[in-house]
């Protein structure tokens, strides 16, 4: 009883949140909603007995696309109420589609009267062991290929950001290294009362 | 209260996917709510499989749970390294704007 109550709070939570992402006025605002979305599904993962995907949800969603987010939307200097203008000519179009789609998803789902649970899963370990144990054996292959999707990402989105800006500084070894001290360093004679000059 | 079945987490499901059209429909120019709202689609597409996998005693659907989850954290990264560029080139991110390549 305790267990449907709680998957009643976390199921209302996440589908308001989820509605405030899209219809918040303030980007920040928005991110933030995706946040407690992001959290209250971490919670029905944990009463579904997918503990490790909860833990992953709130590392990696909250921790890291989340404030990804969140950067970007504080980064760029943007006026949101300009973006806003079609706000209310796609409302209709989109309250109808929204509930077109809605409508027939459940219809589909409460016809099938035999869609209720087959067998529950009872194991002895924990979710984390047995996932383990089948991504490290049967699913290697597409773990590592997992692996390597994130490293072309993380190298995409690195060199479609980086730029060069004139008038920055950078250390460039080779050319500190290439240095001689002929061309670096000036043995001058001063007089007594005359100073260095321009070129000291 | 009945027993939660594996129809309430379908319904849960179905309803975040729906705001998540919804969203992409009414922020026709906003490109960072546009990519929220994919990242809304993809968590109801991750609750399915969970809960078919938990309702299913198979531990497959948490599998590709988590491979989803890498696709989608590679997505934003892009999406969003796409659209720093974008504001810097052109000072704008409406969708408006986004017609250069138009063939």
């Amino acid at each position: 009883m305790v267990q449907s109550l709680f998957f009643y709070i976390f199921a209302t939570i996440t589908c308001l949140a989820g509605l405030m992402v899209v219809t918040a006025r303030n980007p920040v605002h928005s991110v933030l909603f995706l946040i407690l979305a992001f959290f209250n599904a971490a919670g029905l993962f944990i009463l579904l007995g997918a503990e490790f995907l909860a833990m992953l949800l709130v590392v990696v969603y909250v921790g890291a696309v989340a404030v990804l987010f969140l950067f970007v939307v504080m980064m760029l200097d943007i006026n949101y109420s300009e973006l806003r203008e079609g706000f209310q000519k796609y409302m209709p179009l989109g309250l109808g589609v929204a509930a077109l789609l809605l409508a027939e998803i459940l219809l589909t789902l409460f016809s099938q009267a035999e869609l209720r649970s087959t067998t529950t899963a009872t194991s002895d370990t924990h979710n984390t062991l047995e996932l383990g144990r089948v991504l490290y054996t049967d699913y290697i292959y597409l773990f590592q290929l997992a692996g390597l999707i994130l490293l072309v990402a993380m190298i995409g989105a690195i060199t479609l950001t980086l730029r060069k800006r004139p008038g920055v500084r950078r250390q460039v070894i080779t050319t500190q290294n290439n240095r001689t001290r002929e061309e670096s360093v000036a043995v001058v004679q001063v007089k007594s009362g005359e100073g260095v000059g321009g070129n000291g | 209260m009945a027993d939660i079945t594996l129809a309430h987490y379908l319904s849960v499901a179905a309803i975040l996917f729906v705001f998540g059209v919804f969203g992409i429909f009414i922020n026709r120019k906003n490109v960072i709510t546009i990519l929220m709202s994919i990242e809304l689609i993809l968590l109801s597409v991750n609750i399915n499989l969970v809960a078919f996998s938990a309702f299913n005693g198979d531990l497959s659907g948490q599998v590709f749970s988590l491979f989803i989850l890498t696709v989608a954290a590679a997505e934003a990264a892009i999406g969003l390294a796409i659209l720093v560029i974008f504001f810097r080139n052109r000072g704008s991110i409406s969708v408006d704007d986004i017609n250069v390549m138009k063939g």
